[in-house]
């Protein structure tokens, strides 16, 4: 999550051409984005081998899906014999996320005379990770070159993926009991301090809230949908309660 | 042991979930695309959803935490909230370091798993 890239090149110089945007790319993901990234995969290969799946769905899901909280969701929903349409539209507001990202990245990476249709296939390998590159590299590098080393961060954290996972699937297999235990709770843990780590707007701080309270309770009174209750009841009484607290606060001045 | 034709089963209809679910992320890219710069990407609209989702995670959160799948409920609930505690802990204690906290939360499950 973090964009640490080291010491910062001068991006004008160092990409002077597309395959040395495609180098920058890869240098600046190397690091800590990588190494966070596949790190965070261990749990997911751990879940895998736990609920007796096989590795290959896993890679699958990372090539399909790319997008680790969702892939969880599905695997656990699946586990939990959820209906597909449960889990079609858990993971469709869990991923909402992507579309706002899009949007905000996309102007960035339209230029004339690159083609537009591509950008369709390049908008599948979004991820948080090359996101805050991108955007935060991105405009103080030539408009053609921006591409390239959007690739080039890709083609360093889908292998960490596979590998993280990998890890996580294997060591499951080979610990006690107890440490697969630990290995399968790096999932949860990882998402709640993640999500932690940006609390400050209060909209945001209250969905936590209320989703963590509403999901167990709505989850005894029905498994399939109390997911997707909790989202929905908790997510939209926090935008609102957010609502009235600013308008309160403008009115205060 | 399961039987083999099961597991494959199994197989197929979660290759099928796994699509599903990608479908469910890939029209959200593919609709950025095609609305950049025509959407304000912090209208309200787009802010309520996200509180949704932000909601969504945080019950999922829970439930894999409270009323988890497989072997992890043979583990009492209460090393499950301590172990959690710990990370909360050790993140903040290392000014919201991100692995640190992680490493923590699950290593001190795995030591309450020893334990209990």
């Amino acid at each position: 999550m973090t964009a640490e890239a080291g010491s910062p090149p001068d991006y004008a110089r160092a990409c002077a051409s597309r395959r040395a945007a495609f180098v920058a790319g890869m240098r600046d993901s190397i690091g800590s984005p990588a190494l966070v990234l596949g790190a965070s995969f261990v749990g997911f290969g751990s879940l895998l081998y736990e609920l007796d799946i096989g590795l290959w769905l896993g890679y699958l899901s990372i090539v399909t899906t790319w997008a680790l909280p969702a892939q969880v969701a599905t695997v656990e929903m699946f586990a939990r014999g959820a209906p597909l349409v449960a889990v079609f539209v858990a993971v469709a507001l869990i991923n909402f996320r992507f579309l706002p990202m899009t949007v905000a990245m996309l102007p960035l990476l339209r230029q004339p005379g690159q083609r537009a249709r591509r950008l369709y296939l390049l908008a599948h390998f979004i991820a948080v990770t090359t996101w805050v590159l991108v955007m935060l590299r991105g405009p103080e590098m030539p408009p053609e070159q921006r591409r390239p080393y959007f690739w080039g961060g890709v083609a360093m954290v889908i292998p960490a993926a596979l590998a993280g996972t990998t890890i996580g699937y294997v060591a499951a297999g080979a610990v006690p009991p107890q440490v697969t235990h630990g290995l399968i709770f790096l999932n949860p843990v990882f998402f709640m301090l993640v999500l932690l780590v940006d609390l400050r707007q209060r909209a945001r701080a209250y969905s936590l809230l209320l989703g963590a309270a509403l999901g167990p309770l709505l989850h005894d009174l029905t498994p399939t949908w109390g997911l997707l209750m909790a989202g929905l009841i908790g997510g939209t009484a926090a935008f609102l309660a957010d609502r009235v607290l600013s308008a309160r606060d403008v009115r205060r001045g | 042991m399961r039987e083999t034709s099961a597991v494959a089963e199994a197989s197929t209809s979660l290759v099928i979930v796994i699509l599903v679910g990608a479908l469910a992320t890939y029209m959200w890219r593919a609709l950025g695309v095609a609305l950049s710069g025509r959407i304000d990407p912090d209208g309200p609209v787009v802010r309520w959803v996200a509180c949704v989702a932000y909601a969504v995670l945080a019950a999922l959160i829970a439930r894999m935490i409270l009323l988890p799948v497989g072997s992890l409920a043979d583990v009492p609930v209460t090393s499950r909230l301590l172990a959690a505690g710990i990370a909360l802990g050790a993140f903040y204690l290392t000014r919201r370091h991100l692995p640190l906290g992680v490493a923590a939360g699950g290593g001190a499950l795995t030591l309450l798993s020893y334990w209990t």
